[in-house]
Order: C-alpha cells, then sequence, then structure tokens
C-alpha cells in the first residue's frame, strides 16, 4: 500500500513513518504542505493519505477539498492538533474518511488505517 | 488571567508528555512572570488568534530540551541536529492545539510554531497581557510553559452596541 504523509513537520512524519513501518507499510513519500501534496498525488497515485491541517502555504483542509475535486475515493486521515468536534465535522464535510488527533499512540493510528482501510474496501 | 485559561495548559502537557514520549510531567504553582525574565536556552512559541488572543511558550534548558527532544524522535539528538527545532515545534503545537480544545465556547486559531535557541534570549510579549509561567518536573529535567492570553475584544463584547 502506498502512503503518502503530509505534515509539515519532519518529525511527525518520521514517527508516522516508524509507526507504518511497524505495521509492515514500507512504501511511503512525504509532502511538507498541501501545495507539495498536490504536486506528488498525480505521479505517486497513493492508495492512503494521511493529512496535517495545521501547515504553511496550502494547509490541510484546503489540501482535502481540492484533491476531492477530482479524486472521490482516495482514503484520507487526517492526523491534527485540531480536536474541537466541530473542525472534525468540518474535516469530514471536506472528505475525510477518519480523524486522529495529536498526541496519539501508535495504536491508535494503526487502529484508524485499519478500519479505514476496511471501510473502503467493504464499499 | 482567567483559571480556566491556564488549566487545559496544564491538561495538555501532561497528556503530550505522557502519550508521545511516556515522560510524566509534575506541574508545579503557576506565578506572575517578570517581563523582562529571560527564557531558558531553547523556546518554542505559538500565537493564539480568534476568540482569544496572544502567545504560548515552552521554554527548556539545553539539556532538559536534548533529552526531551530525544526520547520524542526515538533518536538521540542535539541542538546542532537539524530536526531539533522541528521536533521543539511539534512538542509546543500539539500542546496548544490540545489546550485549545478545552477552551469551550471559544473559537480559537493557533499559529505555525517558531522556535528560538540562545542562551538569555527574552520573549517580547503583549505588555497588556500579563504572563503566567507554569514549572514543570520532568525525570528529563525542569520545564516551564509561559502563557500570555486573553479574551479578545471582539469576544468580551467590547465595542458592541456602540452607535456612531
Amino acid at each position: 500500500m502506498k502512503i503518502l504523509l503530509v505534515d509539515d513537520s519532519k518529525t511527525m512524519r518520521n514517527i508516522q513513518k516508524s509507526v507504518l513501518t511497524q505495521l509492515g507499510h514500507t512504501d511511503t513519500q512525504e509532502a511538507c504542505d498541501g501545495q507539495d501534496a498536490m504536486s506528488k498525488v498525480g505521479a505517486y497515485k497513493p492508495d492512503l493519505l494521511l493529512v496535517d491541517w495545521n501547515m504553511p502555504i496550502m494547509d490541510g483542509l484546503t489540501f482535502v477539498k481540492t484533491f476531492r475535486q477530482t479524486n472521490k475515493t482516495t482514503p484520507i486521515i487526517m492526523v491534527t492538533t485540531e480536536a474541537e468536534k466541530s473542525r472534525v465535522i468540518e474535516a469530514i464535510k471536506a472528505g475525510v474518511n477518519n480523524y486522529v488527533v495529536k498526541p496519539f499512540t501508535p495504536d491508535l493510528l494503526s487502529q484508524r488505517i485499519n478500519e479505514t482501510m476496511a471501510k473502503v474496501a467493504a464499499a | 488571567m482567567d483559571a480556566s485559561y491556564i488549566k487545559p495548559f496544564i491538561a495538555s502537557i501532561q497528556n503530550v508528555f505522557s502519550t508521545m514520549l511516556q515522560l510524566p510531567v509534575t506541574v508545579g504553582t503557576p506565578r506572575i512572570k517578570d517581563r523582562t525574565g529571560p527564557a531558558f536556552d531553547v523556546s518554542g512559541l505559538i500565537g493564539m488568534s480568534g476568540d482569544v488572543t496572544g502567545s504560548v511558550v515552552l521554554s527548556l534548558p539545553r539539556d532538559t530540551a536534548e533529552r526531551v527532544v530525544s526520547l520524542f524522535c526515538g533518536q538521540e539528538l542535539t541542538l546542532e541536529s537539524p530536526d531539533f527545532a522541528d521536533a521543539v515545534g511539534e512538542l509546543v503545537n500539539m500542546i496548544c492545539g490540545g489546550a485549545k480544545a478545552m477552551f469551550t465556547g471559544k473559537k480559537v486559531s493557533i499559529s505555525c510554531p517558531s522556535v528560538v535557541v540562545g542562551q538569555g534570549h527574552t520573549v517580547a510579549r503583549q505588555t497588556d497581557v500579563p504572563c503566567i509561567q507554569i514549572p514543570c518536573t520532568t525525570d528529563c529535567g525542569e520545564l516551564v510553559i509561559e502563557i500570555a492570553i486573553q479574551q479578545s475584544p471582539a469576544a468580551a463584547g467590547v465595542g458592541a452596541g456602540a452607535t456612531a
């Protein structure tokens, strides 16, 4: 499974990559903001995206809305510090499939990835 | 400053450090910081806007910062490591994000973090907002969170109903 990690923090991308490696997912690419991610999705064609919300240049919500204009199906998990219910609803409306609030445990991220991919497979 | 603005930061730093670093945080008694007092060697800064405005700083001595960041990243990092500042920024980002989620009924945005490194540096803040310093103790050493925030005039209803 190809996974695109979109986060302006290299530390956070490394932590996510480490969790994904433990889960057996080693095919990952990284983007440092929404604009960078937009430039990579076409060639990389990820099967899953993990997207931060607060990023410079293009934030995660704008990225999700832009990406969903042309891609309705590839699952997106928002991984963010934005924990308010209103923010979660806003993200889901924009096209996010699942949501992880930072800080997270490896188990939680793993669980969200598994449930997201299971829903996609069942659809 | 309203105590309801302080408690979320205490809960949030304990949550972030225990979840991401498995590092318990003991919180001391909050106190008002002298405006001109220096910060520790490393400071992560975040701005808040919306219904609550101001700034939040996570400040650590060099040794503590290096230990904390190494735990967070799962590898030995020093002040000179290219990813050091990024890690400090992400920690303060998570602390502020978690705290603002506990500001019931308020719409608040946080800025992308900035990190300042240097012995004896000071952080300039708005002069009309008191800065509350929360001392914290961990097995990696001591650190502080400095909170200088207030309800925005618009959220407080200042000027509401004024007529020309």
